[in-house]
């Protein structure tokens, strides 16, 4: 009897474990090949100096390493990823959610439209985005310095990326205007989960509506604020297309980023070794980025 | 049992007949990559009557853009399994894919051959490396000045300058009549290098190139330090457009297309790139023209001395003779001179220049003759990892974030390091 029951056992848990097989298998190897794989490799090629062509003989430990901290480029490009992170954060998601809680709860009349219209420029292509950004500042016969003559013949032409002083800045914008809509459809989602009824007793205890906004919306929309603080802090540190679109993060280097820093001097001058400890860096900032922010989340949740 | 013996005597005839194949009269596959989106049904003709004549031949034609080239190409030389023959600029690349052994060395079939002689030396050269030849050119043009007659007239100039001080002297003027004197594509870069590049060219001559390949100079030397200087000077006298440190290569040429400018400094392309970004989408017509660099008061270098740079085919290591003996076909002086008469190229095989119909290229041509010194444009000519330093340090003089001994200093770190 007893044996029975546990063949039934077993065979139920054999079962499972060919489900569990089934589900994450192809996922289990898709991923090793493609991701797990191809870091541990990065991590090896960072120690040699190679440029692609056949397998890597010429061995120099952390020679690429040093080389990269010593840059002046590459702490620009850090610094740049860096001040991305914090407009993203003080600028971008704040007008991101003051958005999301104007238009997002149906009050407006034209909700429905501002939602889609906000959303729009993260539809385009980042190179499309590009593209589209440098006919708006070209010198000569862009958008901004066509209006800045009609209005005022007399003043300077503007180049905002044609200046290493200015390029970022104007990037920045960019960056700012492209991603807010993503997040405050995120913000939107997010507040359509708050059941009405919360804000209604709040309402009829007498709140104002800057209270039910610091009491009731603000805290239940916390967990949806932390994962796009945290989607906006990953993107930023891995941000490509949109900076190499206008400009390959030039000029004199005015808008590198770690992204094209990597795939200039790694791809594009056969340095593959080099780039490659680029890479490990990249990847290190985010990991690490990642657990702490996660560990930190989790205490705060169990506190 | 039986069967499997019948099946392994077949494998091994079948190896056999591939080894066979593999000799010069049995047939031959070639694979075969260009870039000249333009001109594919030409270069496809070329196969179908080099096949016509050789039935043992067949050739797979990959016709890819300019940049999904570059990223194909850089994907198959990593597997370490290139195509037999492929677009090539020759210098610094090539030498990268010839050293990792990737390339085929075709030197016996050109050096002192027929097929040598229907080319000028220096533009063979491009193709060589450490003495050894792995692929040869079709199109090798010169770096010149693309110039507005009309605006020069403006300003009291009916031809261009011979000297750099009278050049300097007539941007001056060019900036009174209120035209922007030059288009500067700058966030391209490799603008500005021109530039650099034909100043220590024009002051330090060939010796001073030389002596940086045999190890006896440096990037420091006064001829490159001086050219960065002269290139402040312009710089001061805001000759350039506005932003032109952010300007492409085709915002550049539009400012030549649109008459907004007065000239820029470009090879060949320059005339059909400043028609394709004009408004009117043909440009300035007949008030353009073309003129060398000036010379420099005192420099070693001659004015006849050319930068420029073309396109031409490399031989991957695995081609098969039949690969080798179709690409001096598509470079005969007749293939070219069907190729020539399109105005798009500057021909390399001599005679072919009877061909060319346009009379600009046609004087590009005479200058790309009389080259006695001809210097590869130096992103292509040194390793990437140099060639991109150069461009970098020269945008930094343009931008006054860097000196020119600074400058300097910083390409001879990538030139050391990359040694």
């Amino acid at each position: 009897m007893t044996k029975q029951i546990s063949a039934g056992f077993r065979k139920k848990r054999r079962a499972t474990f060919f489900l569990l097989l089934l589900l994450i298998g192809p996922v289990f190897v898709v991923f090793t090949v493609f991701v797990i794989l191809p870091v541990f490799q990065a991590a090896a090629y960072s120690l040699y100096r190679w440029n692609g062509l056949g397998p890597p003989t010429d061995f120099r430990g952390l020679q690429n390493f040093v080389v990269l901290v010593k840059d002046t480029i590459f702490q620009k490009a850090l610094t740049h990823n860096i001040l991305i992170v914090v407009f993203s954060l003080v600028v971008e998601l704040p007008i991101a959610l003051s958005l999301a809680i104007i238009v997002g709860r149906g009050r407006l009349k034209l909700a429905v439209f501002f939602r889609t219209f906000f959303f729009l420029p993260f539809v385009l292509s980042e190179v499309i985005t590009g593209v589209l950004w440098q006919f708006i500042y070209q010198p000569q016969y862009g958008l901004i310095n066509s209006l800045v003559k009609t209005f005022s013949p007399a003043s300077h032409v503007i180049a905002p990326l044609g200046d290493p002083s200015t390029v970022f800045w104007a990037i920045l914008i960019v960056i700012i205007w492209k991603y807010f809509g993503l997040h405050m459809t995120i913000y939107i989602a997010g507040l359509q989960g708050i059941p009405s009824e919360l804000e209604e007793a709040a309402r009829i205890d007498g709140a104002s509506s800057a209270q039910v906004l610091r009491f009731i919306v603000l805290p239940l929309l916390a967990t949806t604020i932390q994962i796009t603080v945290f989607f906006s802090i990953i993107g930023s540190f891995q941000i490509f297309d949109l900076i190499w679109a206008m400009g390959q993060g030039d000029p004199v280097n005015g808008a590198e980023t770690m992204v094209t820093y990597l795939y200039k001097f790694g791809f594009q001058r056969f340095n593959l070794g080099y780039g490659s400890s680029v890479a490990v860096v990249i990847f290190v900032i985010c990991l690490t980025f990642s657990i702490v922010y996660q560990r930190l989340l989790l205490r705060e949740r169990q506190g | 049992m039986k069967r499997y013996v019948a099946i392994a005597a077949v494998c091994v005839a079948g190896f056999l007949f591939a080894a066979c194949s593999a000799g010069s009269t049995g047939p031959a596959k070639v694979s075969f990559w260009h870039i000249d989106v333009q001109h594919k049904d030409f270069w496809q003709g070329l196969a179908n009557k080099y096949t016509a004549a050789h039935p043992n031949v067949t050739i797979t034609i990959t016709v890819l853009d300019n940049e999904a080239f570059k990223a194909k190409a850089a994907t198959v030389m990593q597997s370490g399994n290139p195509p037999d023959l492929f677009q090539s600029w020759g210098g610094g690349v090539m030498a990268e894919y010839a050293s990792a052994g990737l390339l085929r060395d075709i030197t016996k079939w050109v050096k002192g051959t027929d097929w040598g002689k229907t080319m000028a030396p220096g533009v063979i050269a491009v193709y060589s490396y450490k003495g050894k030849q792995y692929g040869m050119p079709y199109d090798m043009g010169a770096v010149t000045f693309w110039y507005n007659k009309d605006m020069l007239a403006k300003a009291g100039y009916t031809s261009f300058p011979n000297t750099w001080d009278d050049f300097v002297a007539m941007l001056t003027k060019l900036k009174s009549t209120g035209v922007t004197p030059v288009a500067l594509s700058e966030g391209d870069k490799w603008p500005g290098m021109f530039w650099w590049a034909y100043l220590a060219m024009r002051i330090g001559g060939e010796p001073a190139f030389d002596n940086i390949l045999s190890g006896q100079g440096k990037f420091t030397d006064p001829p490159f330090i001086q050219a960065g200087q002269k290139l402040v000077q312009l710089s001061g006298l805001k000759v350039f457009e506005d932003g032109f440190l952010g300007a492409k290569q085709a915002d550049g040429a539009a400012l030549v297309g649109n008459a907004k400018a007065a000239m820029e400094l470009m090879g060949q392309w320059g005339p059909s790139v400043e028609a394709s970004s004009a408004v009117n989408k043909v440009g300035i017509g007949a008030s353009l023209d073309t003129a060398p660099f000036p010379t420099v008061a005192g420099g070693a270098g001659a004015g006849t001395d050319v930068l420029g740079g073309g396109n031409g085919f490399a031989v991957g290591k695995n081609a098969p003779d039949a690969a080798v003996d179709f690409l001096k076909f598509v470079t005969s002086v007749d293939n070219n001179s069907t190729l020539a008469a399109t105005g798009s190229i500057v021909p390399t095989a001599i005679g072919a220049d009877a061909a060319i119909t346009d009379p600009l290229m046609k004087a590009v041509k005479g200058i790309v003759d009389k080259a006695g010194y001809f210097q590869l444009y130096l992103d292509q000519f040194y390793t990437p990892a140099v060639g991109g330093a150069i461009n970098d340090a020269v945008q930094q003089i343009f931008a006054g974030t860097q000196t020119p001994d600074q400058a300097a200093a910083a390409i001879q770190a990538a030139y050391d390091a990359n040694k």
